[in-house]
């Protein structure tokens, strides 16, 4: 049986005028997920996550185009359907949580119209099994009193229970597949933490996959199976969260490690040097070696492949290549 | 000289909610209810807490940007509600802030050697040539090139924003930096290089820093103390690494179970705080936390504990102890 999502090779690039200008936001990206699978995608502003995620749900920007590779659903290329065939898939079979509740809610309608739109199109609910399936999503999210609250509008609710409603919404459709793009950037930590284990018990109830893009590794720890870490457009390393975490493979993921501080520890904190690169003029090579402590003449010249670490996982660095892991 | 820069004593701000501008007010919110804290030279105090907790308030309270409704803010031993005129402005030369958003915080139309020369401008009487010079060292002290000064804003990434909002903080030898969360807008690898910079500045020209944050780890790695504040009030001071170590306050306990583990395998205390901050409108009576507190009792409820002090300079303000 093929896996729930696979993705081969997807290139996404920006397009300046005329071809004027060309980023490449998302450069040779695979990964595959499993049902259920919690697949965690870390990297910092700009290193192409989002745009990863807006690619599988083909809601990209005019000026973005996929120029390569391939985006399978049980074994179905995404990228061959016809919008309208899209717009199935949406919400049906991939919903979205993102980052900022108020901007995916909109202000002029209820709750209630809101989280009843999916299960209106997608399932066909209609009266009053629509209105027991609305209600059933809130309880499940814990809206405190819903049927009061649905009647309500966004404004009226605090932001936890916003981004709980958004929740409701991506759980309308009964999807396989939730894309949650930083959803708890907003929350307060203590609110953070009730959200997080919501998803964790609508996922244990649902066993629906979650694809969660984050800057926060600590996020990562606590929710994730297993994790890519996101450089420049292009996948560095994938990998169990537990190897992740005690055995680092690229110098990169090794250098966010070190550079976040620790609760309780004094240490000084590893500094990356530079700035990430432009994704309109990458350096020659591996995009992250000017930054590197561990870069050699190779890593200058010639880009490193994708090793395979003994069925644990991937890395692209000339290291790995060098130490014959793999 | 004493050791303390700034002391302040049972702090309060109640801003009047409802009403017309004729009438009185229907309501206060007590923003800050009683608070108090201090300072020493070189030091740093981090205030953590949650949106809507105050700390804010605080923030603008200390940099004189708001006028207390009750207590007092003593700077170098001189009461801030006392001082006017040139003594005020003194005051703010040497208390200065950084924002959360180097973006907001910047202004996009003038270039960065006036938004670093402006508060030398205003506060000292200097030649421009001595102000540019000035600019240059500050640029070169905060890790950009002293040539950069003719850029404008949105020629610098984030993280260099924000140096330029720290370099202009200190242009007029400011002695509290009051930092508004300077981190939390940044990636995580920039956060790095901003803490490490804050920390070296402040061994350097030994200023002292008010830190607000959410970010529990980020302020037990730069402050010397820090203090939890809950609905306008500090529910727990203490030394950071001792706070870490031993949370006494629930409230506290629940801030660190939240704050994300540093690997998976990380033991948790579990406590999920169920409920979200009540409204600072009508808080709850009694202890502010006890409807969200799993160890509340029903003492709790109708008397509001006093900050006690249960080690030397480790206090809390709960009836558990």
């Amino acid at each position: 049986m093929p896996p729930l999502l696979r993705v081969s090779d997807l290139k996404t690039y920006y397009f300046g005028f005329r071809g004027s200008r060309v980023v490449k936001a998302v450069d040779g990206v695979s990964f595959s997920l499993e049902a259920g699978e919690t697949f965690g995608l870390v990297g910092e502003s700009g290193c192409g996550k989002t745009t990863t995620c807006h690619s599988l749900v083909r809601l990209l920007s005019p000026s973005a185009r996929v120029v390569g590779g391939r985006i399978e659903l049980n074994g179905e290329d995404l990228l061959t359907k016809r919008p309208a065939e899209m717009t199935a898939i949406r919400g049906r079979r991939i919903a979205t949580i993102l980052q900022d509740p108020m901007a995916s809610l909109d202000p002029l309608f209820s709750i209630y119209s809101q989280v009843a739109e999916p299960a209106y199109y997608h399932r066909g609910l209609r009266g009053r099994a629509l209105r027991r399936k609305v209600k059933e999503l809130l309880t499940a999210v814990r809206i405190p009193s819903p049927e009061s609250r649905m009647r309500e509008l966004p404004h009226q609710m605090s932001g936890g229970m916003r981004q709980r409603i958004v929740g409701a919404i991506a759980q309308a459709g009964g999807p396989q597949l939730i894309i949650a793009d930083e959803p708890t950037t907003n929350l307060d930590v203590t609110i953070q933490l009730q959200y997080l284990n919501l998803l964790k018990d609508l996922q244990r109830a649902s066993g629906v996959a979650l694809i969660f893009v984050t800057h926060n590794l600590g996020i990562v720890a606590k929710m994730c199976d297993r994790v890519a870490v996101m450089y420049a457009g292009k996948i560095v390393e994938l990998q169990s969260v537990r190897g992740l975490f005690y055995d680092p493979q690229h110098p990169y993921t090794r250098a966010l490690l070190d550079s976040i501080p620790k609760l309780g520890v004094r240490e000084p904190l590893y500094i990356i040097p530079g700035q990430p690169p432009d994704l309109s003029n990458l350096p020659l090579g591996c995009s992250f070696h000017p930054r590197c402590a561990r870069a050699m003449d190779r890593c200058r010249a010639e880009e490193p492949p994708d090793v395979q670490l003994d069925g644990r996982g991937t890395a692209r660095c000339w290291l790995a290549v060098a130490e014959g892991r793999g | 000289m004493s050791d303390r820069l700034l002391e302040v004593r049972d702090l309060k701000k109640h801003f009047p909610v409802g009403g017309s501008w004729l009438g009185g007010a229907r309501g206060w919110v007590k923003a800050v209810d009683g608070v108090s804290f201090f300072i020493n030279r070189g030091e740093t105090l981090g205030v953590v807490g949650e949106s809507g907790c105050g700390k804010t308030t605080t923030a603008k309270l200390v940099l004189a940007a708001e006028q207390p409704t009750a207590g007092t803010i003593e700077f170098e031993g001189r009461n801030l509600t006392d001082i006017r005129g040139d003594a005020l402005a003194d005051y703010r030369r040497k208390v200065q802030v950084v924002f959360q958003d180097p973006y907001s915080s910047l202004s996009p139309r003038m270039r960065v050697g006036d938004i670093i020369g402006e508060p030398i401008k205003a506060h000292e009487q200097m030649s421009r040539q001595a102000v540019h010079a000035r600019v240059g060292d500050l640029l070169e002290l905060v890790g950009l090139r002293a040539d950069m000064g003719r850029l404008f804003p949105h020629e610098f990434s984030g993280g260099q924003r924000q140096r330029l909002a720290i370099a202009r903080a200190l242009s007029t030898n400011a002695r509290l930096v009051v930092l508004d969360e300077p981190v939390s807008a940044l990636d995580v690898s920039i956060r790095a290089h901003i803490i490490s910079l804050l920390e070296e500045l402040q061994a350097r020209l030994g200023v002292s820093y008010l830190f607000i944050a959410h970010d529990l780890a980020a302020v037990s790695h730069l402050c010397h103390q820090t203090a939890v504040m809950y609905l306008g009030k500090i529910v727990e001071s203490a030394e950071s690494l001792e706070l870490c170590a031993t949370p006494l306050h629930p409230y506290t306990k629940a801030l660190f179970a939240a704050s994300l583990p540093s690997h998976p395998d990380e033991p948790r205390e579990e406590i999920v705080l169920t409920g979200e901050v009540p409204s600072a409108l009508n808080p709850p009576r009694g202890c502010h936390f006890h409807p969200r507190c799993p160890f509340a009792m029903p003492r709790c409820s109708d008397e509001e504990p006093k900050l006690a002090e249960l080690a030397p300079g480790h206090r809390v303000a709960c009836h558990l102890y």
